[in-house]
């Protein structure tokens, strides 16, 4: 969990300091430095018209933009989309969970409708919902967000309904507690730990899609430095420069290995049963 | 001839523990033919002993010294191989809970037959002949179906004979039932201890006997050995034990058990009627497609009362719908006919809105203290909650709540802090406190003292006993325990498959029982013809 949560560390100080970091502007090109490879030096064209002489650390494409200001710029635009989706499926899939699992009679309904959802393939719903509005960030968060929101919905049910069976509940009920207060009160606070879990899963599986998205052209423009982008750009010239794919293909991998770590990190610590076996 | 002999045996606990050794220095005999009771409170190390003998230790407690013999070898430097070969052949171990000891995606018989391939090399047809045998020995009707059944089709009394027979089959030297019957209910809990008296004479096996239970401890156990915080106390004859106890500690253990006569004391008939139930059922039905519905009455035809400053005992065994009716009552589960009339308003079909204001004069108090309370919450937000859905002030709440810590006998300063601070009899101390905030009239307590150790429970039930008199409560007590009912009971209801099948005032009752299951159920408490200690 340490690994996880130092690599992640990393990678959003990476991203908050972008600028610092020896970058420049990630949409600025200059064509003549195309397709350069790593560690070769090279100018760029400032939007004022300025050429200045810039180390390419990573390369730079085929329109002579550099590669590692805009796998650093990507890191932000990831992070966002993965933190981002997490919470909003988290925050529908709660209310919705509670409502199925504490208002008996609309369970079956709500259920179905989840069960269906969870029929569509996640990329087919998400292709879908970004070609209807414009590929923007709020589309592409909102498409990656709900093919997760069954997902969590089932969990909170099936913890809710597990939780109000529990004589503290009962009790609650007994001394006269609103229900309201009681599904906030009582039941929520106990779901927090397999949510949290599972927020993180979410947040890794976001940051995967999101890439897939943007590779398969349909994410966000492509003016906007992805990691997905960075990759489609560079997957016609992978042959002869590997770069262009290699890099924001490491941070990728490396980012939601450190996700996942620190999701079963999270897990194990917030599991009782684990954390009492000595 | 002695079968198991223990010296000195210490069992090493992890750190950070509240004592360095599950198990210090415990050493004891078990003969050939003959019963010794284990007895001791939650984390004596009763059963950490067990699992010593038996090699199934977890890793996390080292045996750190002493031996443990069994026929003379030395089990804790035999190698793993040859402790295999011994367990189920030399000896063997029954455990409490019959369903979860029984793999429930097998059969019966192919359970048994499990334990007689990996043991012997007897053909098919011997070892289904053996297993018959057996089946038939443990008393289980129609053996060759129990060998097809599956443990979900047999009851819990038949799946503890399965693992009775099962513990039998390659005839060991050395029994050891770890709570074998606590999981069952009293008439059922008798047969199987009867079993086990018959089977360990006939066969002239050791059996050692892990038991919180004076009452079963009376009825079978040659010698006795009491086990307190890992240490051995005491170790006599029964008799010996049971009514002249030499250490302090067993005779506190001894005196916290109630004993089966009612306390005789006078009742006020005048009193006002608290709670009234007529007719009260509840009948749960399940709608099958194409199919007629099935019923199932859970409590039919519970007509009831209770007066101010009393206690109603509702006495039965599991699935007799006393739980039943005492959540009907607090309306934890909607009445499908009859009335409760709670000081003559009839609560019974009342709709939530209008039950709301009711809530503060029913409260109630469960079984499990380890469920009962919300772990994310302080026991202080726990006490004050009612209070508050009732308009109370948070600071007239908060004050309250200190008072009734006293009450219940704990720090009124530990309002701050969470329940798994607190050990089973503190947590039940809150709930009681937490139902008393809403000043109720009427006290519902669900096995209340059920789960607790028999020290604890005694304690608990003198604050329920005090608390009762100096508030005027109504109690309503709903046990399966004869003893503790007798306790506290001034009115006693038996309830059989979700009817009263007798009730009267409790000295009629436990003096004077009219009806067959009654008397059943008083001929199946253990230890009913054993005069204890009392000094």
């Amino acid at each position: 969990m340490r690994i996880g949560g130092a690599t992640l560390a990393v990678l959003i100080a990476l991203a908050v300091a972008a600028p610092w970091l020896g970058t420049v502007d990630p949409s600025l090109f200059d064509a003549a430095s195309r397709d350069l490879t790593p560690g070769k030096a090279g100018e760029i064209t400032t939007l004022e018209g300025e050429t200045l002489r810039h180390t390419f650390v990573m390369g730079s494409d085929s329109f002579g933009r550099d590669i590692y200001s805009r796998v650093l710029y990507g890191t932000r635009v990831s992070l966002a989309v993965g933190l981002a989706s997490a919470l909003v499926a988290l925050a529908f899939g709660v209310v919705l969970g509670l409502v199925a699992g504490y208002v008996r009679w609309l369970d079956g309904p709500l259920m179905r409708v989840m069960d269906g959802i969870m029929a569509i393939p996640a990329i087919l719903i998400a292709i879908a919902v970004v070609a209807l509005w414009r590929g923007s960030l709020s589309t592409v968060i909102v498409a990656i967000a709900i093919p997760e929101i069954p997902r969590v919905t089932r969990l909170v049910r099936s913890l809710v309904l597990s939780i109000r069976e529990e004589p503290y509940v009962e009790a609650a009920v007994a001394l006269g507690t609103p229900t309201w207060k009681i599904m906030f009160g009582h039941i929520l606070p106990n779901t927090v730990a397999p949510l949290l879990v599972q927020g993180t899963y979410i947040c890794a599986f976001s940051i995967l899609v999101e890439a897939i998205l943007s590779f398969l052209g349909v994410g966000l423009p492509p003016d906007i430095p992805t990691w997905g982008n960075i990759m489609a750009e560079g997957r016609v010239q992978f042959v002869a420069y590997p770069h262009n794919v290699f890099f924001p293909g490491i941070f990728l991998a490396l980012t939601v290995l450190a996700v996942n770590i620190l999701g079963d990190g999270l897990r194990d610590t917030l599991d009782p049963k684990m954390a009492k076996r000595v | 001839m002695t079968t198991l002999q223990i010296q000195g045996l210490s069992v090493a606990l992890p750190s950070g523990g509240d004592r360095a050794h599950a198990v210090c220095d415990v050493s004891l005999e078990v003969n050939h033919g003959e019963i010794v009771c284990l007895v001791g409170e939650s984390g004596s190390g009763k059963s950490v002993i067990a699992q010593a003998v038996m090699g199934l230790l977890p890793n996390t407690l080292p045996v750190t010294g002493g031996r443990i013999l069994l026929e003379g070898e030395d089990l804790l430097s035999a190698s793993a191989a040859r402790r295999r070969q011994l367990r189920g052949a030399r000896m063997t171990m029954i455990f409490q809970e019959p369903m979860t000891a029984l793999n429930p995606v097998m059969t019966c018989g192919a359970q048994l037959d499990e334990v007689l391939t990996a043991h012997t090399t007897l053909p098919a047809a011997e070892r289904r002949a053996k297993a018959l045998n057996l089946l038939r020995e443990v008393a289980l009707p129609d053996p060759p179906r129990m060998l097809d059944s599956y443990p979900h089709q047999l009851s819990g009394g038949q799946r503890q004979r399965i693992m009775i027979a099962m513990a039998l089959l390659l005839e060991p030297a050395l029994l050891i039932a770890d709570e074998p019957t606590t999981a069952l209910d009293v008439t059922t809990q008798a047969q199987i201890l009867a079993l086990i008296v018959e089977i360990q004479k006939k066969r002239g096996m050791a059996v050692l006997f892990i038991t919180h239970d004076f009452g079963v401890v009376a009825e079978l156990a040659h010698r006795v050995a009491v086990l307190r915080e890992g240490r051995l106390v005491e170790l006599a004859a029964r008799d010996e034990v049971l009514t002249r106890p030499r250490h302090e500690y067993t005779q506190m253990l001894i005196r916290s058990v109630p004993t089966l006569k009612p306390h005789g004391r006078p009742a006020d008939a005048s009193a006002e009627v608290v709670l009234e139930t007529r007719n009260l059922s509840k009948t749960y039905v399940d709608r099958r497609w194409l199919r007629p519905a099935r019923e199932v009455h859970a409590a039919a035809d519970v007509s009831l009362t209770l007066r101010k400053g009393q206690t109603l005992g509702i006495v039965g065994e599991s699935g007799s719908g006393k739980s039943t009716v005492a959540r009907c009552i607090v309306r934890l589960i909607e009445p499908s006919g009859g009335e409760i009339r709670l000081r003559g308003t009839d609560i019974a079909a009342m709709r939530p809105r209008a039950l709301r204001p009711l809530r503060q004069r029913v409260q109630i108090v469960f079984q499990d203290p380890y469920r009962s309370l919300n772990p994310r919450r302080t026991i202080g937000e726990a006490i004050i909650e009612g209070p508050i859905n009732f308009g109370v002030s948070r600071h007239d709440a908060l004050q309250r709540a200190r008072r009734l810590l006293e009450l219940v006998r704990l720090d009124p300063g530990s309002l701050g802090r969470y329940p798994h601070q607190f050990s089973g009899g503190q947590r039940q101390r809150i709930c009681i406190a937490r139902a008393l905030a809403l000043e109720p009239d009427l006290l519902v307590a669900d096995e209340a003292v059920s789960a607790l150790d028999v020290s604890v429970q005694a304690q608990v039930l003198e604050l329920l006993e005090e608390i009762r008199g100096r508030l005027n409560l109504a109690m309503l007590f709903i046990t399966h325990d004869l003893r503790v009912a007798a306790q506290v009971c001034d009115q006693v209801a038996v309830m059989q498959a979700g009817r009263i099948v007798e009730y009267g005032a409790a000295e009629q009752v436990f003096l004077e029982p009219r009806h067959e299951y009654t008397r059943a159920l008083f001929a199946a408490a253990p230890g009913r013809n054993f005069a204890f200690a009392t000094a």
